[in-house]
């Protein structure tokens, strides 16, 4: 049996790295963390830090030529390094799910919402099409979208941004997953918007025992929504903190990037900038 | 007192039948930086694009320094004012080359010396000479936007409209391209209209802001307004709470319960 105190999720010494003429690159360079059950981790960074690619690399998504490695990438006691592709495709959706950046283009263009909301669940589960049309419905409701019947029966370009992410919410989260990865859930949002969807998602995700890895350049908003927070720079952790000690950062590069937001009340002359020269990121 | 950098009064502006800004009025003094704050579809982009002669069908009166502003593109008026639009991916032509991005208004305008204008221009935006005949997508996004922020500044103008011009770029770039946008803004005498739905943003960069909701003007409010969360209007409150409020204030916000 499946030990319940064992992490959700264990990985060890991912590496991810992409073939260039020049030589591999390595964009993940030995990443280790665990997610407990019902945790909400935090993967902070920069564009270029391999934030995403480990979300990716959790599923297994990393496209040849790219290659991925790891001594231990558990989920839930199963060595998913270890599965079949087609065994990896009964896990991704049903158990583990991910939410991406913008609905724009995430979604299929020519199919209706509720056909691929639907979708989403056939196939992992079979059901009659009746059942269908029941969870599609309540998915619809539980992600606050009103009137859901008439948006099941619309098309992706014909809802705005917020409730495009709120169907992608819904499709991620039908099937029941375990685990939820939202990468950049919302930087393609309003900020008004913004905290209706991830208020949303921490609400779905707590409600229904899930772990969360919510992946996000903003700090202050990773802080607002999660336990733990890891701080990526150039392939690497450069910190780990609990999400209420952020401002307690250590690491000059977390220090940096705290320093470099405007604040609501700001009374500097200038923005301190990142050096660049120092730390190891080109 | 001099006439206002610009000044728009009664303003209603459509694209077709469908009218998306109404009854829009206010004046921004020389020198001054102002933002536009509002979500998306409120019609903030769309002010902006009707001062720079893109969005054609409006009516009203605006004028830019004293000047009252045509309705189509205008030869003179680009000399005095020039915009910087958001996505410094899809502004600049994949095409052509940062030097020729760069020499175009002076080509346009028929000024000379436009090979040291270049230079000094990517000097003044903190770009390496090494840039000038590289193509945009051999540079990163913020070497773009500085490249946007260089071929805005090349006729020398004094007013500077600007689209969110932070918006698709990191935390630690945004903190880079805000520190030049004022740091030109001193030391040319710029005036800065911005349109951004960041509030600490704004907080850093203007000193007034006017708050714009389904394309009216709900309230135009000082950047201390910021501080304390001393809003008018419940919209601009709804507004500043999303944002998550001031954390620096002593008073509780309530911000991140809902």
């Amino acid at each position: 049996m499946i030990d319940q105190q064992a992490p959700l999720l264990e990985v060890e010494n991912l590496r991810v790295s992409f073939a260039t003429p020049t030589g591999p690159v390595e964009v993940v360079k030995g990443l280790s963390f665990n997610l407990g059950r019902e945790e909400r981790l935090g993967i902070v960074g920069e564009s270029g830090s391999g934030k995403s690619m480990t979300g990716r690399a959790i599923l297994r998504l990393i496209r040849a030529p790219g290659r991925q490695t790891a001594d231990v990438l558990r989920f839930d006691g199963l060595d998913l390094a270890a599965q079949s592709a087609r065994q990896m495709r009964g896990i991704r959706g049903a158990r583990i799910s991910m939410i991406m950046q913008d609905p724009k283009f995430s979604l299929n263009p020519v199919m209706t919402i509720g056909e691929q909301i639907a979708e989403a669940l056939k196939v992992h589960e079979r059901l009659p099409r009746r059942d269908l049309q029941a969870r599609v419905i309540e998915m619809l409701t539980s992600v606050r979208i009103n009137d859901p019947e008439r948006v099941a029966q619309m098309y992706p370009h014909e809802v705005s941004g917020g409730m495009g992410q709120r169907v992608m919410i819904a499709m991620m989260l039908i099937p029941r997953p375990q685990l939820l990865i939202a990468d950049e859930p919302t930087s393609a949002l309003d900020v008004s918007v913004q905290a209706q969807v991830l208020d949303l998602i921490e609400e779905l995700v707590t409600g229904n025992g899930m772990g969360l890895i919510l992946i996000s350049h903003d700090l202050n908003l990773v802080a607002r929504y999660c336990d733990r927070i890891l701080v990526m720079n150039a392939g690497r952790v450069v910190e780990s903190c609990a999400a209420a000690d952020l401002h307690k950062a250590q690491h000059p590069y977390t220090q940096g990037l705290l320093a470099a937001q405007p604040r609501m009340q700001e009374t500097r002359d200038e923005l301190p900038v990142l050096d660049r020269t120092a730390g190891e990121s080109t | 007192m001099t006439a206002p950098a610009i000044s728009l009064k009664d303003v209603d502006i459509s694209y077709g039948d469908t009218k998306v800004v109404r009854d829009v009025t206010f004046d921004v003094a020389e020198g001054e930086s102002f933002a536009l704050v509002g979500e998306s579809g409120s019609g903030k982009s769309t002010v902006l694009k009707a001062i720079a002669g893109l969005a054609p069908q409006w009516t009203g009166a605006i004028s830019v320094l004293g000047k009252p502003r045509g309705h189509g593109p205008d030869r003179a008026f680009s000399e005095t004012c020039q915009m910087v639009f958001q996505d410094p991916y899809a502004s600049l032509h994949p095409r052509k080359t940062i030097d020729t991005v760069l020499s175009e208004p002076l080509a346009i305008h028929g000024i000379g010396k436009r090979s040291e204008k270049v230079l000094e221009m990517l000097a003044a935006v903190g770009l390496d000479r090494r840039f000038r005949f590289r193509f945009p997508h051999q540079l990163s996004g913020g070497q773009r936007q500085r490249v946007a922020i260089a071929r805005a500044l090349m006729l020398e103008p004094k007013v500077m409209l600007l689209d969110e011009p932070t918006s698709a770029l990191d935390v630690s770039v945004q903190a880079e391209i805000l520190n030049l946008l004022k740091r030109l803004r001193r030391e040319q005498g710029l005036t800065y209209l911005m349109v951004t739905h960041n509030l600490p943003v704004v907080s850093f960069m203007c000193d007034r802001m006017a708050v714009m909701n389904k394309g009216r003007i709900v309230e135009i409010a000082p950047k201390t307004a910021l501080y304390d969360g001393s809003f008018a209007d419940p919209y601009t409150r709804d507004l500043y709470a999303a944002s998550g409020g001031n954390p620096d204030a002593p008073a509780p916000l309530a911000a991140s319960d809902s």
